[in-house]
């Protein structure tokens, strides 16, 4: 029983990773680019959350539904005014700005809202679920349905909308998207717009989730990483699945090895798919 | 001739220090078909890069009905009326055959104003051989597919002037035949073309006027019936 437990905590968490991916797979997958400060507008949109718009009063929904248009417009406006001009130049120089704004973001957090450990007080947090004999935190079912409901989200954008084949377009061959009339820097800017929105849902229950500090952001970025390592690049569904599966190593080697080995049993997992599945387990199948 | 759509002055297009057009200049009239050929390497495809804004020209002139268009980026020139078929056909190849039609129809729906000549269904009507493939991926078709899904997708975009780089590269002489009947029924809809086609005897027997590159110069102008197939070899091989 404690392994079936074990089991579907897992794959609760695993929505929440799997979440955090989606963003960083959106701006790998139509840009080739390593956001290296996704981790930290994911935490921006918790202090926004936390320190801005619930004291005003805001009760926690309305809050939310503002945090991710206000990411949106974050992720937006860094990417067409910030990023983008370093695109193009080779794969350090957009590097070395995301690790910029990386490193700004965190100093505008410590100095704004300290480094005191924050949290999202409600009474979801301690609110539990029964399922089938099994009581798990209410929170973790609503990671895990809302992350489902953004993957959902995003591949009916990308599918079936006239901007997610235009995204897909420029992803596949920026020039031969331009002869379409296709404007790049517009796709770039509505792709990372789009990515940083998911990073503020993920925000949002990060802070619903558990404490964060200003440097929170670099440990979501690794998660992150390894959700995309382990999904296949460029893959949506992937990332998603790439998130289960590191939830799921994390929490069983926690179970059988001890809650310390919880992270090294998911970077253990992430070497194998290094080593054996390099690709990721569903890569983007286009060549 | 009249007024033309296209007027090309003293063209000069560079890749660093190399000069790959050196100040090309000719005129297509509107619904005209004009012919470049030149051997590889004699500036053709820079040529039709600079023309449709994927590469900026260095000097000269690029006049698009009646508007200096040098220096546009391709996007725009494209809602000016400016289309490609690239060489190669660069097909996106996560989009299925009907989706690379749509992203392009998307784009041209965002500008009502201009009339629809070429829906995804006359290109289905030009292009068969498409109707089957329509929901197969862009990468699991035919090159002879992917050429008339490329020229299919230039002509959702609505343009008044068609560029084709190396119409009939790489295709076998049953799918040339169908493309070039495509292209003539495109033409009797009053389309202007500018194409580059390896084949001379093709190029002359479809083109109105035809040029020569050679080294990135013109070496050869003028009417295609007034050019013996010879002077045109010559002119080809310099």
């Amino acid at each position: 029983m404690q392994l079936v437990e074990t089991l579907l905590n897992g794959l609760l968490v695993g929505g929440l990773y799997g979440l955090i991916g989606l963003g960083l797979s959106i701006n790998f997958g139509t840009m080739r680019l390593v956001h290296l400060a996704h981790g930290d507008l994911i935490v921006l949109g918790a202090y926004f959350l936390v320190t801005v718009l619930v004291p005003a009063g805001i009760p926690p929904l309305v809050a939310a539904a503002i945090v991710v248009p206000a990411l949106f417009f974050v992720g937006w406006t860094l990417q067409r005014f910030v990023i983008g001009p370093s695109l193009g130049r080779g794969v350090l120089p957009p590097l070395i700005v995301t690790f910029g704004i990386s490193t700004v973001l965190q100093n505008i957090l410590l100095l704004g809202a300290t480094a005191d450990a924050r949290t999202l007080q409600s009474s979801l947090a301690s609110a539990g679920i029964t399922l089938g004999g099994l009581t798990v935190p209410t929170v973790r079912v609503v990671d895990f349905v809302v992350g489902l409901a953004c993957l959902g989200v995003l591949l009916l954008l990308l599918g079936r909308t006239a901007l997610g084949r235009a995204l897909r377009a420029t992803s596949d061959d920026r020039e031969t998207a331009r002869l379409m009339a296709i404007d790049p820097r517009k796709m770039y800017a509505a792709a990372a717009g789009i990515a940083a929105a998911t990073g503020g849902v993920a925000g949002v229950l990060l802070a619903a989730t558990s404490t964060f500090y200003p440097s929170t952001g670099s440990e979501m970025l690794l998660v992150a990483f390894e959700v995309v390592v382990v999904g296949g690049l460029g893959s949506l569904t992937g990332t998603f699945l790439g998130g289960l599966l590191l939830a799921l190593a994390q929490l069983l080697g926690a179970r059988f090895l001890g809650p310390s080995y919880a992270l090294v049993t998911g970077h253990l997992v992430v070497l194998g798919i290094l080593v054996f599945r390099p690709q990721g387990l569903l890569p983007r199948t286009a060549p | 001739m009249t007024q033309p759509l296209l007027r090309v002055d003293g063209l000069v297009a560079s890749y660093g220090q190399l000069q790959a057009v050196r100040g090309v200049s000719f005129e297509v009239g509107a619904g005209q078909a004009l012919a470049v050929i030149g051997e590889n390497g004699a500036g053709k495809t820079t040529l039709f890069h600079s023309l449709c804004g994927l590469h900026g020209p260095a000097a000269g002139d690029v006049v698009f009905d009646g508007e200096h268009v040098r220096g546009v980026p391709a996007h725009d020139l494209v809602r000016r009326g400016i289309a490609l078929v690239p060489e190669g056909r660069r097909i996106f190849p996560s989009l299925t055959v009907d989706e690379n039609l749509r992203v392009a129809e998307d784009q041209h729906r965002r500008r009502p104003s201009r009339a629809r000549r070429f829906p995804r269904a006359r290109v289905y009507e030009l292009f068969p051989d498409l109707v089957a493939a329509a929901r197969r991926g862009g990468h699991q078709i035919s090159g002879g597919q992917q050429q008339m899904l490329a020229i299919g997708r230039a002509l959702v975009s609505e343009p008044r002037l068609l560029l084709l780089d190396e119409v009939s590269l790489g295709l076998s002489p049953a799918v040339v035949t169908i493309v070039y009947d495509a292209l003539a029924a495109i033409r009797a809809d009053g389309m202007t073309l500018v194409f580059v086609e390896q084949d001379v005897h093709r190029s002359l027997a479809f083109s109105d006027h035809l040029i020569c590159l050679h080294k990135g110069t013109v070496r050869l102008a003028g009417a295609s019936r007034s050019h013996s197939l010879d002077a045109v070899r010559r002119a080809y091989f310099g």
